[in-house]
């Protein structure tokens, strides 16, 4: 449980952090009035940019939760490692592309160029596609060159987290096809931009996910993780 | 000397929150049915919590018949007794509890509590109930299904929860509980990051979070908690679904059934209890923080005096949050782990006991001295503490290794933890129910009907759960049928457990007198006006009773104080609304 433990205290350190700007030592009983003084929320940032990253915190600890079952589960003398297809280089290119082109979309909507908006999101969402098929593509290989899901504990995981995964990105071409069709609508320019945002900042997200993942299932999280028990033992 | 010089504002600033749009229902389903005002959701939630929680009340019923009167009924067989079980403390504590205080008192609460013309986001927010409906009609199914439902045991440990000797194991009913609590968990999370994020950005001018009342941070703290726990029971719950249905064997191990080798083998069952106990473990504390932050509110209210320590009580609430993330494995000490690591968690367990020790006394200070009003709600919360005491001192035994191995899988935790999570909760909920349904209505509930429904449940709880401590010591263990013709256990405790059935039946049925109370209250009660407690906090202080969609009509209140000045000094009356100015003149917000 090591990992999501880790997470956790990553999540306590930045709700420390922003709790010791509330002013918790403040003693309320003696304050009044001022409300000038006494402002309410920070209303900088917008309220969807809180709700979506108080979500991805949420996504954050599942996949936290899922690494620490992969470890522990790896410690079991059944695990067979197994090769990884070579189709998920491929994929996580596509990837990367899929959110460099959202990038895109956030500093075009931002100057307001709505045709480069427009190409960049589609292109976005077509990206994240190929890479949805591209995953299938990874499962029939395995499956089809003796890698069934039931065979083995190692199987099961790649099967489980890339399905995870990808479910994750299903839910966000949902958001993203409603963005898209915002970019084509009358929908006022800020709007629009703060859609966009959203979208962008769920796809690095994503993305940064799919990376852990990729580490995790090819080994390298586990020869990672020898080298530091090794150093501190 | 501190300077307690009220600072005061001569005229007040442009309001920095911009005022929200809100949906307006057009017709009457938009209204009342798939409404996205938070009032209305609460209602929802709070109404599908307690209709599936009186089922579970009927299925403890049941379990203490058996228990009473071993094989005087016929159809409660072994297996449907498992069933009972694990459906009863399954929805007790994920689909009541849970349920109501985040869906029921966090959705109606906290925007009128904070200053809030609804939920940030009201749409996902009327998703959530739905799901959560949909979670508690797929639970529902269970029972038709079949097979009926599981029989694993609330804590549905693998291997047995899927394997054909247990209840619904190798039929549907596994599959069942584990998809309703996987859409459970994605409703939950929609209505989370609401309460969450209505906390951070919602609240109106003046409204630091050190004016928040107690009742917010804790419904706030407990849904942080409840959305990094969560995901550990629904990541449990995808794997077992996957073991079940797919073949997998993430907790399976080898195993020989019915002299026949299990295509499964070398999963891992502790794996499985660290999952379940990652968010085993904050649940308590999910379900008690909204407990511990209401009675703040109650204490305070009808005791006429400010809370006691409120920064204490601030920090409390977070620390114990933050504590709970750490004690999981107490739950454990038997599964063979090394037991320095169970030292670990032993400490950490009872350190928690201090920043819950902080608050039970800052509650005794509050009281110390106060106004106190014995009101229906006030009844309540005194007896949560006292409930709440006792219940947390079994907990010191259960914490420690030496102590809880024995008592581990006897009544005594059976007792333990109905007292602290069972118990104490259900008489806040009742405590708090008493208390806003005024706001909720704008009548009063009945008075006597109040005291006979607090007097039957308040002692009628201690009739069933202090005698099953003492069955527990004896040795008596738990999740057993039956107890059979066994030399260690006296005669004493059949006539004991005969006792407990006949006080479980009395203070189930003393609960329709609640219900009654609820339904005929609503017509006959006692016109309550807008603030019938004298309280301070802004549910309070809305324009109109009950609050329309929208909570505020025109103007967004603006708060010049924290939530507890009660029997102010000098003041014109024993409460200063969070919204009033005094001693500076009214002026109006732009």
């Amino acid at each position: 449980m090591s990992v999501v433990v880790v997470f956790l205290l990553v999540i306590a350190g930045i709700s420390a952090w922003w709790l010791s700007r509330q002013r918790l030592l403040s003693k309320p009983w003696l304050e009044q009035g001022a409300p000038d003084l006494l402002d309410g929320p920070e209303a900088a940032i917008p309220t969807q940019k809180i709700g979506l990253g108080v979500f991805l915190a949420v996504v954050g600890c599942l996949f936290a939760l899922f690494a620490s079952a992969y470890f522990m589960r790896m410690e079991v003398s059944d695990w067979r490692a197994m090769p990884l297809p070579r189709i998920l280089w491929v994929n996580t290119g596509i990837l990367v592309l899929s959110s460099v082109a959202l990038q895109i979309a956030v500093v075009a909507s931002r100057r307001d160029q709505l045709d480069t908006t427009r190409l960049a999101l589609v292109t976005g969402g077509l990206t994240a596609l190929v890479f949805l098929a591209g995953q299938l593509l990874a499962w029939r290989d395995l499956t089809d060159s003796g890698y069934p899901l039931d065979a083995n504990p190692a199987n099961s995981f790649f099967y489980l987290l890339t399905a995870m995964h990808g479910l994750h990105i299903v839910g966000g071409l949902v958001a993203l096809a409603r963005t898209t069709y915002k970019a084509w609508g009358a929908a006022p320019r800020e709007r629009l931009q703060l859609s966009v945002e959203l979208c962008a900042m769920y796809w690095h997200f994503l993305l940064f996910i799919w990376l852990a993942i990729f580490v995790l299932l090819a080994g390298w999280a586990a020869s990672f993780v020898d080298i530091c028990r090794q150093l501190l033992t | 000397m501190v300077d307690v010089t009220p600072r005061t504002v001569a005229e007040i600033p442009p309001a920095e929150v911009p005022d929200v749009e809100l949906y307006h229902p057009h017709s009457w389903w938009t209204t009342y049915v798939f409404s996205q005002d938070a009032k209305v959701i609460a209602i929802q939630y709070s109404g599908t919590a307690v209709a599936i929680g009186l089922v579970a009340l009927v299925l403890s019923w049941l379990m203490r018949l058996q228990l009473a009167f071993p094989g005087t009924f016929d159809f409660i067989t072994a297996e449907a007794y498992y069933q009972f079980v694990t459906m009863h403390g399954m929805i007790m504590v994920v689909y009541l509890l849970t349920a109501l205080f985040l869906g029921g008192f966090g959705n109606y609460l906290i925007p009128l509590m904070v200053g809030a013309r609804d939920m940030v986001f009201p749409y996902a927010n009327m998703l959530s109930y739905w799901i959560y409906l949909l979670a508690v009609l797929v639970l529902v199914a269970s029972f038709f299904a079949p097979g009926g439902p599981t029989g694993a045991g609330w804590t549905l440990y693998p291997p047995q929860a899927i394997l054909g000797g247990t209840p619904g194991g190798e039929q549907a009913g596994i599959i069942l509980m584990l998809s309703s609590l996987i859409l459970f968990i994605i409703g939950f999370t929609m209505g989370g990051l609401n309460y969450v994020v209505t906390v951070l950005q919602g609240r109106t001018r003046g409204m630091t979070l050190m004016r928040l009342p107690l009742t917010v941070w804790g419904i706030f703290t407990a849904t942080v908690m409840a959305l990094l726990a969560f995901p550990a029971l629904f990541v449990a719950s995808v794997m077992m679904l996957f073991d079940r249905v797919l073949g997998t064997s993430f907790f399976m191990p080898a195993l020989v059934e019915m002299g026949e080798q299990l295509s499964y083998g070398g999963g891992s069952p502790i794996l499985f209890q660290h999952l379940f106990w990652f968010f085993g473990h904050p649940e308590v504390y999910i379900v008690a923080l909204p407990a511990f932050g209401i009675v703040s509110d109650l204490i305070s209210t009808h005791a006429r005096k400010n809370i006691f320590g409120y920064r204490m009580m601030v920090w409390a609430i977070v620390g114990i949050g933050a504590l709970s993330f750490i004690v999981w494995a107490h739950h454990m000490y038997v599964s063979g782990m090394d037991p320095y690591f169970g030292f670990f968690f032993a400490t950490t367990t009872l350190i928690i006991a201090v920043p819950t020790a902080i608050k039970v006394y800052n509650w005794i200070l509050t009281l110390w001295r106060g106004d106190i009003h014995l009101t229906i709600p006030m009844l309540f919360a005194l007896a949560f503490i006292v409930t709440f005491v006792n219940g947390g001192l079994t907990g010191l035994f259960l914490g420690n290794v030496v102590v809880d191995v024995p008592l581990s899988d006897t009544m005594f935790v059976v007792a333990h933890f109905h007292m602290v999570m069972g118990v104490a909760p259900i008489l806040v909920i009742f405590g708090a129910i008493y208390h806003w349904y005024p706001k909720i209505t704008g009548r009063m509930l009945n008075e006597a009907l109040g005291q006979f429904h607090f007097w039957v449940t308040f002692v009628g709880a201690y009739l069933i759960f202090f005698p099953m401590h003492y069955i527990g010591l004896v040795g008596v263990p738990r999740r057993y049928v039956e107890l059979g013709d066994t030399a260690f256990i006296p005669a004493s405790v059949h006539t004991l457990n005969e006792f407990i059935t006949i006080a479980a039946l009395v203070v189930g049925f003393a609960q329709i007198v609640f219900l009654f109370n609820l339904f005929w209250s609503l017509r006959h009660g006692r016109e309550a006006g807008g603030n019938p407690w004298r309280a301070t906090t802004l549910e309070w202080q809305t324009p109109t009773t009950p609050p329309p969609h929208g909570n505020w009509g025109k103007h967004m209140p603006v708060v010049y104080r924290w939530a507890y000045d009660y029997s102010v000094p000098g003041a014109p009356q024993d409460f200063i609304a969070q919204n009033d100015p005094w001693p500076a003149r009214p002026t109006v917000p732009g």
